[in-house]
């Protein structure tokens, strides 16, 4: 038992013959938000993929809370407590504002601090778009939206696959603004991002991808511009 | 001659198209799946009305209700020991696997119920009708049109206001990120095809009680549910309501003119909505 609420060692994955991921190591602890950083293609959302159970694990494992859930399916994987904001958001066209947050806690066992009273105040602007259809918002609202979904759960751990994606940076800042409290009510969260500076802002530790491996990690104090720079871009030390 | 009482006749007529139909647009609906075995899941489940009316001496109308939770069964296991391994990006083998459940329902029956026909009697009640001024409508057609918009309006409700239809509707958007929220995708198959069948078996009430029914006839009304299913737009059921309605009426008008045109005018009226309005007359907007 290592402590740690999220656990990944030595994970790998594959798409058919070609390997995406080579041994990724990294950890989670209770109320830490984590930013794994990486230009595109480095492996980031495929690392998202396979801890979410989209695809399956190569080698390695992933423990939650000392247990493994690296060989669970998608929905048993939202059971034990892992919930995701996914890449492009993929709110459903099908379901209003207020049916996409309450098709997030399809699944949910029990009470938690998030509920939609709890998430209208989170973002009032969803309390006033709950009967328009998902996909008729913003993109900056679609990703509250996509939060919330994921919230509804009352997720233990939260990963959140590129959040600033084709947002404006005014509504990257209100969308960040959110971690904090969703910090507070419990939440330990993963940040991907190709944002550095918005992942440094928000994090306690950091994790940069390239070519599907781990590059660097540190405290965002500790780590330099040049260090993030080379290990951004794959630069070999 | 075209007369009031023929317009009424087709709209009546269309009740039980859009019968045969709803199942088969539930499950187009939320899995994309051409189930080419309905028809004959329907005649299937008349066969079973049949059996559990004669042996229990019951009314076929009660009779479904015993049928009813044993077709939502089947419907289950078909789909989550068949359907389900078989649904995919490729078209084909959810067709090819419903074609040769088609053939093997047909010739189960044939081989368990002869080629005779057979009839569900519903009794007194199928020759009563309706005086309305110079209008007179059969008590049974009456029955089954207000049947098909009563089931039409419950999978509407279904769909649209409970937990089980949110997750119908995120599915048939998005299967994967549906399972990121818990949702298992084979599960909601599974019961959409259990609903389509118990569905079925109220079309088959209406069917077995209007006519005679015989192992063969199963296609033939796989043919108009998919006519009245694509006439609507697919994926619609208030639309597929609609279709069953224009192809009723066609039907009714066609025989008024030459007793001989009637299917050719249903056929041909599908074939009209479809010139005109290719997507069907109220498809969902993103599909």
């Amino acid at each position: 038992m290592s402590g740690h609420l999220l656990e990944i060692g030595g994970l790998t994955a594959f798409y058919s013959d070609f390997q995406a991921l080579f041994g990724i190591d990294m950890y989670l602890d209770t109320g830490e938000t984590v930013a794994m950083i990486g230009a595109n293609g480095a492996g980031k959302s495929t690392l998202m993929r396979a801890l979410t159970g989209i695809i399956r694990v190569g080698s390695g494992n992933v423990m939650l809370d000392g247990s493994r859930i690296d060989h669970l399916d998608a929905p048993d994987i939202l059971l034990k407590g892992v919930a995701t904001v996914p890449e492009g958001r993929r709110l459903f066209p099908s379901l209003t504002v207020e049916e996409n947050l309450l098709i997030g806690a399809h699944a949910r066992k029990g009470d938690g601090p998030w509920n939609l009273q709890s998430l209208y105040e989170l973002f009032p602007i969803l309390a006033e778009r709950r009967h328009s259809p998902g996909t008729a918002l913003s993109g900056g609202q679609q990703q509250m939206v996509a939060i919330g979904r994921a919230l509804m759960s009352n997720p233990r751990v939260l990963l959140c696959d590129e959040l600033s994606l084709g947002l404006a940076p005014v509504i990257i800042k209100d969308i960040y603004a959110a971690v904090p409290r969703i910090k507070a009510a419990g939440t330990s969260i993963v940040v991907v991002e190709q944002d550095i500076g918005q992942a440094l802002k928000v994090a306690d530790r950091v994790y940069c991808m390239a070519e599907g491996r781990i590059t660097l990690k540190g405290r965002p104090a500790d780590l330099s511009r040049e260090a993030i720079h080379d290990a951004y871009f794959g630069v070999q030390a | 001659m075209i007369t009031l009482d023929t317009i009424m006749q087709g709209i009546l007529l269309g009740g039980l198209y859009a019968l045969f139909a709803a199942g088969l647009s539930l499950v187009f609906g939320i899995m994309r799946l051409v189930n080419l075995a309905h028809g004959d899941l329907i005649v299937l489940s008349a066969y079973l009305i049949l059996v559990i009316a004669s042996a229990f001496g019951l009314h076929p109308f009660l009779a479904v209700l015993v049928a009813a939770p044993v077709m939502f069964a089947a419907g289950w296991l078909l789909q989550t020991h068949v359907l389900n391994s078989v649904l995919g990006d490729n078209l084909l083998p959810p067709l090819l696997v419903t074609f040769g459940l088609s053939v093997v329902i047909q010739n189960g029956l044939l081989e368990g119920f002869s080629a005779n026909s057979q009839k569900l009697s519903a009794g007194s009640i199928e020759t009563q009708s309706l005086q309305l001024g110079s209008l007179s409508l059969g008590i049974m057609p009456l029955l089954t049109l207000a049947t098909a918009v009563l089931v039409i309006f419950a999978l509407n409700r279904l769909f649209y206001t409970t937990a089980l239809g949110r997750a119908f509707r995120a599915t048939s958007d998005d299967t994967v990120t549906a399972r990121l929220m818990g949702i298992r995708p084979n599960r909601i198959f599974a019961i959409a095809t259990g609903l389509s069948l118990v569905v079925s078996c109220i079309a088959a009430v209406y069917l077995g009680t209007r006519a005679n029914f015989d192992p063969s006839i199963g296609p033939a009304r796989l043919l108009y549910a998919f006519e009245a299913v694509i006439i609507g737009g697919l994926g619609s059921l208030w639309g597929t309501l609609a279709g069953g309605i224009v192809i009723g009426l066609a039907q009714a008008i066609g025989a008024a003119v030459n007793p001989e045109w009637q299917i050719l005018a249903g056929h041909l009226a599908f074939v009209a909505v479809l010139l005109v309005s290719p997507r069907g007359l109220f498809p969902r907007a993103n599909d």
